[in-house]
């Protein structure tokens, strides 16, 4: 392992995160020349950048996502396989977060930093697995960085969704859901269970569920919610971004039940300000335990926390003889805008 | 345990009561006895663990989490039931998660060495929600937005009951309550209970619409006095004294000034009030001691409690319910003079033999303490429920300002998308000295009681009309004038206003009005009473 410190060759400026060799941003908060996006959702990947070093997935959800200004250069790079940029290793391997997501592991004068982006370790059927791989600094994410935040398994969730329908057959079941992972990844889940009636979803979702399918994701029979009689959807299962589901666009449904799915849902104030009825934790992103156990399979002598709950994971790593250290990065944690945004444009158009 | 952790969940999270029923019915048909008759006892306030304490869950959870990590979490979560619940460690290796009954028995018989030692491994074996379930239970105070009475309307829904059965009786019945589910179930017959100790369902009046009055004979009815104080039924015999609310909640333990001087043997039905040397006290006097857990000395003192009369339901031994009020009336009257129970007057029959007569006095009482008047066929039976015609509530005319909307809020359930809960204000000169002009306080909130057709056009402004947004509230400019009805004005730390409206609707909207035209606070501080 070289001498040099890591922070004197990947630094935190007021764009984000930069390696100086390089000359390349990870994630960048503002346009730059060149940029190494991790995944699709709007806090990671932004548009107008010069060019984009990403998966061939994210690369496709940015073109959905933002058209021309997805960048200049768009220079796919499949999980696996090494770019040098400015000597500078990148290579991108499974996040386990989104379709596409990947962690940008760089390696310069033998030191090797890991850049995970958003992950989780539990599995995932709409996206590759992450992988653990091993380095000098690992930088992480700490969204669900306190130890009240342990997901509970998925099918638990799914049932409590089932059974929801079930006892109350003449609602409509409204399943918030942001557009980008979640959307696909609850229909996946419902799948899993058994569960193969249509499922019924908001316009804004159309667009990533199609493209999920592209890329050779099982979702079963989708149909458009917006258009269908109020009486069909009796005792259906209609997903929507959470802006819609106190918004007007859900007077169309029969007394709708309206669960929200995302991780915040394990803390009950956070659900009831979501106005959720049905509260399903499923997130995309690692809980407590999978912070931690992570932290601790890479082993890593030093991590970087990007954002969250930082100091509490930071903590963490130094109670277990780790350097932690918070870097306190901008514009990150942001999804749920995101998915109100996206909600909103689909009802201007509407 | 899970199937109660479950229904807790939902319950808590389920705002609709339909749905709450739909959720409890469902749960009482599938869970086994006796989990579902200790749930029960646990939803209508019935259980009670003396050995399990929240300083005791403190403690467990110290022993096992870093204190600084606690800290955090603690400070996000902002609930410490919660907050343990999310926290604790999952212990490999755990014993089976226990059933509600096997919890509830050995915790009733644990005593304080022994109960932490089995709530730590109970919270070792339940997942997050049965351990929030646990300590909810264990701690009292479900708080998941389910009365008694709703319970008990959910079981009478469960079997094929009526909500007045399963009241009549309630209290005759204890935990688990096999006899009733069997029951409820077709298995056997309605359990037999000591009728002395049971709460009678009360028998409640319909407002009067004046129109119809023209063709009542003033003749077949007598008038009281409409109390403004809290319904209640005394029921007294061997012994026992028990005060109920008209819901059938027991709400003695908070009168001890009262309870002590029963030592009769009847059912009375009458107002439970705050009294001072024969003279009534406004509401907020009483509201003093209601929902108290624990009376201290001064608050006897200050706040004397006290019961006006107006019914008997039962004497001794005798069931009054059935003979016409006249005798009911007559009964009662005997009784009192021959009992001279300390703190328990006759409300007086009121004279007149005209509704214009009986129009004038209501007109006339403005005084605290009287809400309307009451008029009951002289006929009437005693019967439970809210029969129509021989009862009517004819109010004193409410009073109405005109005030300003300040914030909406989303509604639930059906209404979640649209803004139905409203906050209202009124104006006063600026207090901050320098600048010029009035501002607008809080004096009210209330819900939506309008048309659809108008909730819709009033969503519509508030959308368009929004200065803030804070979570489910928006924030609106002075802009729309809500005439509000209420039925009077108290003093209030709570607002800013320094005033509390009570009981305020929302009369009409006033699309036409200016909002610099409506009311100032200082026109409300006029109307306040006592």
């Amino acid at each position: 392992m070289a001498a040099l410190k890591p922070e004197s060759w990947l630094k935190v400026t007021a764009r984000g995160l930069y390696c100086a060799p390089g000359d390349f941003y990870i994630d960048p908060h503002r346009p730059v020349g060149r940029a190494v996006v991790t995944h699709g959702h709007g806090d990671h990947a932004r548009p107008g950048n010069r060019a984009v070093l990403a998966t061939p997935e994210t690369l496709a959800i940015m073109r959905k996502r933002f058209g021309q200004d997805a960048g200049g250069a768009l220079d796919p790079l499949i999980y696996g396989e090494r770019r040098e940029i400015g000597g500078v290793g990148v290579t991108f391997r499974p996040a386990g977060h989104v379709l596409g997501s990947a962690q940008a592991v760089l390696e310069w004068q033998g030191c090797r930093i890991v850049v995970s982006g958003d992950y989780k370790r539990r599995p995932d059927p709409t996206c590759a697995p992450f992988e653990v791989v091993p380095c000098d600094v690992f930088v992480t994410e700490a969204t669900f960085g306190l130890p009240v935040f342990r997901h509970p398994p998925d099918s638990e969730e799914i049932a409590k969704l089932l059974t929801a329908r079930a006892q109350f057959p003449e609602r409509a079941i409204l399943v918030g859901a942001y557009a980008l992972g979640k959307a696909q990844r609850v229909i996946a889940l419902l799948r899993q269970a058994g569960y193969d009636r249509p499922i019924w979803i908001h316009g804004a979702l159309q667009g990533l569920c199609d493209l999920y399918r592209d890329f050779g994701v099982e979702l079963g029979e989708l149909r458009p919610a917006t258009g269908a009689a109020k009486k069909e959807l009796a005792g259906e299962i209609v997903l929507a971004p959470p802006g819609s589901l106190t918004d007007r666009w859900s007077r169309r449904l029969p007394d709708p039940l309206t669960a929200m799915a995302s991780g915040w849902m394990r803390v009950r104030a956070r659900a009831r300000q979501r106005g959720a009825e049905l509260p399903l934790i499923l997130s995309d992103h690692a809980d407590w335990d999978e912070l931690t156990q992570t932290i601790r399979e890479v082993g890593a002598p030093e991590v970087w926390v990007t954002h969250g709950n930082e100091e509490a994971l930071v903590h963490y790593a130094n109670s277990i003889g780790l350097r932690g250290r918070a870097l306190a990065l901008i514009g990150r944690g942001e999804e749920e805008q995101e998915a109100t945004a996206a909600e909103e444009t689909e009802e201007a158009r509407a | 345990m899970k199937h109660f952790a479950e229904l807790l969940d939902r319950l808590s999270y389920t705002p609709a009561r339909n749905a709450k029923l739909r959720l409890l019915a469902d749960y009482f048909r599938a869970a086994p006895d006796p989990d579902r008759g200790w749930a029960l006892a646990a939803l209508t306030g019935r259980l009670d663990f003396p050995a399990a304490k929240p300083a005791m869950i403190r403690g467990l959870i110290e022993q096992r989490v870093d204190p600084e990590l606690f800290r955090w979490s603690y400070d996000y979560v902002g609930d410490m039931a919660e907050t343990v619940a999310l926290i604790w460690p999952a212990e490999a290796g755990a014993n089976r998660a226990p059933e509600l009954s096997e919890v509830v028995d050995r915790l009733t018989r644990a005593g304080r060495v022994e109960a932490p030692r089995l709530v730590g491994e109970w919270l070792d074996a339940l997942d997050a929600t049965g351990r929030w379930a646990l300590l909810k239970l264990i701690t009292g105070g479900l708080r998941v937005g389910v009365s008694a009475r709703l319970a008990k309307t959910a079981l009478a829904e469960m079997g094929d009951a009526s909500l007045t059965e399963i009241e009549e009786l309630w209290h005759g019945l204890t935990p688990p309550f096999l006899p009733l589910f069997a029951w409820l179930q077709g298995e056997g017959t309605a359990p037999a209970i000591d009728l002395r100790r049971a709460f009678r369902p009360l028998m409640l009046a319909n407002p009067l619409d004046e129109a119809e009055l023209a063709k009542l004979d003033p003749a077949d009815f007598r008038a009281e006095w409409k109390w403004d104080g809290i319904r209640v039924q005394l029921t007294a015999g061997g012994g026992e004294a028990r005060l109920f609310s008209r819901s059938g909640d027991e709400i003695g333990a908070a009168f001890p000034d009262l309870m002590d001087a029963v030592d009769f043997d009847a059912v009375l039905d009458g107002e439970l009030l705050v009294a001072r040397d024969g003279e009534i006290a406004p509401f907020n006097d009483l509201q003093q001691r209601l929902n108290r857990k624990r009376v201290t000395a001064k608050m006897l003192q200050d706040y004397p409690a006290h019961l006006r009369v107006y019914d008997i339901l039962l004497h001794g031994e005798d069931d009054l319910r059935a003979l016409p009020f006249d005798e009911r009336r007559a009964r009662l009257e005997a009784w009192h003079a021959q009992t001279a129970p300390a703190r328990i007057d006759l409300s007086p029959l009121l004279a007149f033999t005209a509704w214009d007569e009986l129009q004038a006095l209501r007109g006339a009482a403005r005084e605290k303490s009287i809400e309307g008047l009451m008029l009951k066929r002289a006929d009437s039976a005693y019967v439970a429920g809210r029969p129509k015609g021989p009862w009517f509530k004819w109010k004193r005319d409410a009073l109405t300002l005109d005030t300003v909307l300040m914030y909406a809020q989303r509604g639930h359930g059906k209404r979640s998308s649209l803004y139905s809960d409203y906050t209202f204000g009124a104006w006063r000169p600026r207090d901050d000295g320098g600048e010029e002009g009035e501002e607008l306080v809080p004096v009210g909130k209330a819900y939506f009681g309008f048309t659809d057709a108008e909730l819709l056009e009033l969503d519509r402004w508030i959308r368009a009309n929004t200065t803030e947004r804070f979570g489910p509230v928006r924030a609106v400019k002075p802009g729309l004038v809500f005439e509000v009805a209420f039925d009077a004005v108290q003093r209030s730390t709570r607002h800013k206003s320094g005033v509390a409206l009570r009981f305020p609707r929302i009369h009409r909207i006033r699309w036409d009005k200016p909002a610099a035209e409506a009311d100032r606070v200082a026109t409300l501080e006029k109307l306040i009473e006592g």
